[in-house]
């Protein structure tokens, strides 16, 4: 039966990355998940405001929880790996500090009181969780097979550990489990946790190039095909800054980088000229050309066949 | 060499005190290990390390503002993750550069940013850059 579930995009979703929403709408739907895209919803503030005692950054992030609410739902899910540490820590503040969700709610008086009961998920939790490996593998005609990904997480899907998607945040496995569940072969680094730089690539590139080539370098020393993100921060910076890194050092190789539900979606037998692989600055189609994943896809899932 | 000087100037107490506030920790009890300073990606172009902030805070130095290593840390709170006293350091950072943009201080000048620029950058980088570094 298919489950419906509150969609929050995102900003990046409808416009520098819209494969990402694209491909995620897809993939959930093979799965029998239906995600209802909010009626109305605002930028969730991009990064979760840290100071005690300015409240003011909480209310975007609190508002969507509000519509959540209106909409009928009780969870919310995003692909956006900041998105979801904004929106998933602004809720945990409020249900866990009586006093601020009073401030809060007491501002924006013209709204019905929240009362801190909407779950927030990434989707890498419904796919953990209410998909499940076996649910996920049984779908597959297309698998990435003799693919080499380098996962990649970055911050916001695992710090703090409160919001963490995987039990263990210094060396969490969740991409890696995916990338086999998939067909293809994770291979682990220990930059796979590292920060891209995120934002500071505003005011200097050099130095998001800088972190750009010392996080690749050390992937593609481990001959890596292409490396799986789940920010669309990292996906831009990991994937603009390769030029500058380039400068920074001759021997810098370019790879691909890659939105997990672009390898999902590939992988599930979907059309690869609607991936949206073409508007990466480095494009993944020759290198999945070369491990002959872009031909047609079987008609039976693999593990059915067997 | 120089010598740490302790103050029991009024200014000097009003600043530890308010970044103390802001962060929502008290940082007195750092004992400066530098876990912090061993996890942080950027340490390498910071003008002080994150555990040498957190000192200068203990003693209420104001020059401290004049580093640029709170608007240099992009909040990926490895150090946060990692301080065996619990202490969100992050939040300092964040406690500083609140104080520094609420003086009209600002790091990112939004004139100074070319079309090419904006064009070139998602929406997710511009709004998260002006959220941390604009007044």
């Amino acid at each position: 039966m298919t489950e419906k579930i509150a969609y929050y995009p995102g900003c990046t979703a409808t416009s520098y990355a819209k494969y990402m929403d694209s491909t995620t709408r897809a993939v959930m739907k093979e799965y029998d998940i239906d995600l209802v895209e909010l009626t109305r919803w605002t930028c969730c503030g991009t990064f979760f405001g840290l100071v005690d005692d300015n409240l003011t950054s909480q209310l975007a992030p609190i508002r969507n929880m509000i519509r959540t609410k209106e909409d009928g739902f009780n969870q919310v899910t995003t692909t956006c790996s900041m998105c979801y540490n904004t929106l998933k820590r602004a809720n945990l503040l409020f249900k866990n500090d009586e006093e601020k969700a009073m401030r809060l709610n007491a501002f924006m008086y013209e709204e019905e009181d929240y009362e801190g009961d909407v779950e927030v998920l990434h989707l890498l939790d419904i796919i953990k969780e209410k998909i499940g490996i076996d649910k996920l593998r049984g779908k597959i005609v297309n698998p990435l097979k003799g693919l080499k990904i380098a996962p990649y997480y970055g911050c916001t899907l695992l710090r703090p550990t409160e919001v963490s998607v995987d039990e263990n945040s210094e060396r969490p496995t969740i991409l890696s489990d995916l990338i086999f569940a998939l067909g293809g072969e994770a291979v682990e680094d220990p930059y796979m946790t590292e920060c891209c730089g995120s934002y500071l690539t505003v005011k200097d590139k050099h130095l998001v190039a800088d972190r750009t080539n010392k996080i690749l370098s050390s992937m593609t020393r481990k001959d890596v095909d292409l490396v799986m993100v789940s920010c669309p921060l990292c996906q831009f910076n990991l994937d603009a800054r390769q030029k500058e890194a380039k400068e920074l050092n001759p021997s810098f190789k370019e790879i691909p980088i890659v939105y997990f539900t672009q390898l999902m979606a590939l992988a599930l037998g979907k059309d690869p000229k609607e991936l949206g692989f073409g508007e990466h600055k480095i494009n993944p189609t020759p290198v999945l050309k070369k491990r002959k994943l872009l031909g047609t896809a079987l008609k039976v899932p693999v593990k059915a066949k067997k | 060499m120089s010598f740490v000087k302790l103050s029991k100037n009024e200014k000097n107490i009003r600043f530890r005190e308010k970044v103390m506030e802001l962060a929502g920790d008290n940082i007195q009890i750092c004992y400066q290990c530098g876990e912090c300073s061993g996890g942080c990606p950027e340490a390498s172009v910071m003008d002080l390390l994150p555990n040498q902030v957190i000192h200068k805070i203990q003693l209420g130095d104001e020059s401290v503002l004049d580093a640029n290593t709170f608007w240099i840390c992009s909040s990926c709170l490895v150090c946060s993750a990692r301080c065996p006293k619990g202490i969100d350091i992050a939040k300092v950072m964040e406690g500083l550069r609140e104080i520094s943009l609420r003086s009209k201080k600002t790091y990112v000048e939004l004139e100074a940013l070319t079309k090419e620029q904006l064009e070139e950058l998602p929406q997710i980088a511009l709004i998260s850059s002006f959220k941390k570094q604009t007044s």
